[in-house]
């Protein structure tokens, strides 16, 4: 998997490769990009979301995305993801489409996301048996991604028997399974109450530090989108723009006292200045 | 301790309901031919039961009952599958399902008759027909109504069309079908006995409750009566049991 995008790339065979100039990557410097996206549309009826939008999205990173309500962070995430069709516009992924690469993705509402008629363990190997790994493989790969990311919950319950953070975090193991180059995140803790929430920050955390998956997570809560990304995107109210793609250079494993954290304090105060212009705009 | 007794409140009706008709029995306030003791009924009951022809005709209707319920469901489950997994054949039907489904079944009868003249089939197939509406109803409204993001999830993790439909939709259905199947077998069994009352029949419990009226004989109608009440409330229970075993999530 890892072997062909570049050859794909510098391929002249390559049918992407002409649609695509290397444009001048928005914000993310330095690294290589994972996600490009060049000349992005979406409407709702006539409401326009996104008109002509171009965003990199460097890998290996967590990308928080923050925004006014109803801007469109669902949207973006789900176009990405392939959930909405574009309406025009190019998502690539190493200059792959999305169904030559693994993804993740995690939803808000985990009861409604999760199989109830599967215990925990299954609904985590499921994905797998959608691949068509034998059954005995599949319950060895569960069992390690359960060992690596030390979680301790008792799998064979049924997800309506389980907290909802351990029903989240049985969701987040499911799209991790299959060792996804990619993960997508919709406001997934926001359904939990705050001890819980704090709790799967951490989680998330960790599992990133863990996996080094580029993850993609929209949140609706400005400390939290901060204090988990590499880089937090901000963005306008729709139609949206990139209001601004801002690095957060804080030390990682962060904690309680990153949150008193000169640097984090004035990165969280600089999101929360665009942020309330972009709003004051509409 | 009060808690403790919580579990015979049910019993309170039963036993208030048995106590008002020993009342009205004794005083006589009822004429006793059309209102027989609950003692000459329970001996009736038991008397037919054990040996009797009221244990014979009640196997003759579960019979029935039980025929009928299969022969929709196996027709109803798959149908209702495919016009639930897609909405737009629903829709091109649903002014017919409705149609037949509001339909009293008993007015059927008569073309039953000219097709599968006066036998079991004609009972068991009118039965079978109203259940069918029921059950194909309510599987479509099922699969239909399955979780949008349950479907999703399934398809972002990669899941064909195929395997959507049998993974996810089909249990997603579940809890719905057995809400069909509980109705449809509660109305098989009633248009079975009226059935059995009206259409040339020799046995079942709706042919013995009109022959006891017919004779007069109060204690074996009262009899029958509570025995087709009791099929009624067993099949019920029959299903919520299969349905609490095999969809245990149902309502979680
Ligand atoms: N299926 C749809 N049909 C019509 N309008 C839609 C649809 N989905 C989203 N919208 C509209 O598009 C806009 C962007 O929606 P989106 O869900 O992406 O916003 P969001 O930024 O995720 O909002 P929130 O903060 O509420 O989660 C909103 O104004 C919403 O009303
Ligand atoms: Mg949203």
């Amino acid at each position: 998997m890892d072997a062909t995008p570049d050859t794909v790339r510098s391929s002249p065979a390559d049918p992407h490769a002409e649609e695509f100039p290397s444009t001048p990557p928005v914000g993310g410097a330095g690294k290589r990009p994972h996600v490009t996206i060049r000349g992005l549309s979406k409407r709702f009826g006539r409401t326009v979301i996104y008109d002509d939008f171009d965003l990199d999205l460097p890998r290996g990173e967590l990308i928080s995305v923050f925004g006014p309500n109803g801007c469109g962070k669902s949207t973006l995430i789900n176009m990405i993801a392939g959930l909405i069709p574009v309406d025009s516009g190019r998502i690539l992924f190493d200059g792959m489409l999305l169904s030559e690469i693994k993804f993740g993705y995690v939803f808000q509402n985990y009861r409604e996301a999760l199989f109830p008629w599967m215990r925990a363990f299954d609904n985590i190997a499921y994905p797998l048996k959608l691949m068509k790994v034998p059954a005995a493989e599949r319950k060895a790969k569960t069992e390690a991604l359960v060992e690596r990311l030390g979680v301790k919950i008792d799998l064979s319950m049924y997800p309506y028997q389980m907290s909802g953070g351990q029903q989240q975090l049985v969701s987040i193991m499911r799209s991790l399974v299959v060792e996804p180059e990619i993960l997508f995140l919709d406001e997934p803790f926001s359904a939990l109450d705050y001890e819980m929430t704090l709790f799967m920050r951490e989680q998330l955390q960790k599992l990133f530090v863990e996996s080094g998956t580029t993850m993609v997570l929209v949140s609706h809560d400005l400390e939290e989108a901060v204090y988990l990304a590499d880089r937090v995107l901000l963005l306008s109210r729709h139609p949206a723009r990139v209001a601004d793609f801002v690095p957060v250079n804080v030390p990682r494993p962060r904690g309680d006292e990153t949150l008193s954290d000169p640097e984090f304090v004035r990165l969280k105060a600089h999101c929360l200045e665009v942020f309330q212009r972009e709003v004051r705009r509409g | 301790m009060i808690r403790r007794l919580d579990a015979f409140l049910p019993l309170v009706g039963v036993v208030a309901l048995l106590a008002f008709w020993s009342l009205v029995s004794a005083r006589g306030w009822v004429d006793p031919v059309l209102l027989p003791s609950p003692a000459a009924t329970f001996k009736a009951f038991w008397s037919g039961m054990d040996g009797g022809a009221l244990g014979f005709d009640f196997v003759k209707t579960v019979y029935r009952t039980t025929m009928a319920t299969v022969i929709a469901a196996v027709i109803a489950i798959p149908l209702g599958i495919m016009l639930g997994s897609s909405e737009r054949l629903y829709r091109s039907l649903e002014f017919v399902i409705d149609f037949f489904r509001s339909t009293p079944a008993s007015a059927m009868f008569p073309l039953f008759l000219v097709l599968f003249g006066v036998g079991d089939e004609t009972k068991i197939s009118v039965a079978a027909f109203g259940a069918i509406l029921v059950i194909l109803f309510n599987v479509a409204y099922g699969v239909m109504n399955a979780r949008k993001t349950r479907l999703l999830a399934a398809k972002v993790m990669g899941a064909s069309r195929l395997r959507v439909l049998f993974d996810v939709m089909l249990r997603e259905s579940l809890p719905q079908t057995f809400v069909g199947l509980r109705n449809g077998v509660s109305l098989a069994l009633v248009i079975i006995v009226v059935a059995e009352m009206f259409i040339g029949s020799q046995d079942g419990l709706g042919h013995s409750v009109f022959e006891a009226q017919q004779l007069f004989d109060m204690p074996r109608m009262y009899a029958a009566i509570a025995a087709a009440g009791a099929l009624g409330y067993g099949l019920n229970l029959l299903f919520l049991t299969i349905e609490r075993r095999f969809v245990h999530w149902s309502g979680k």
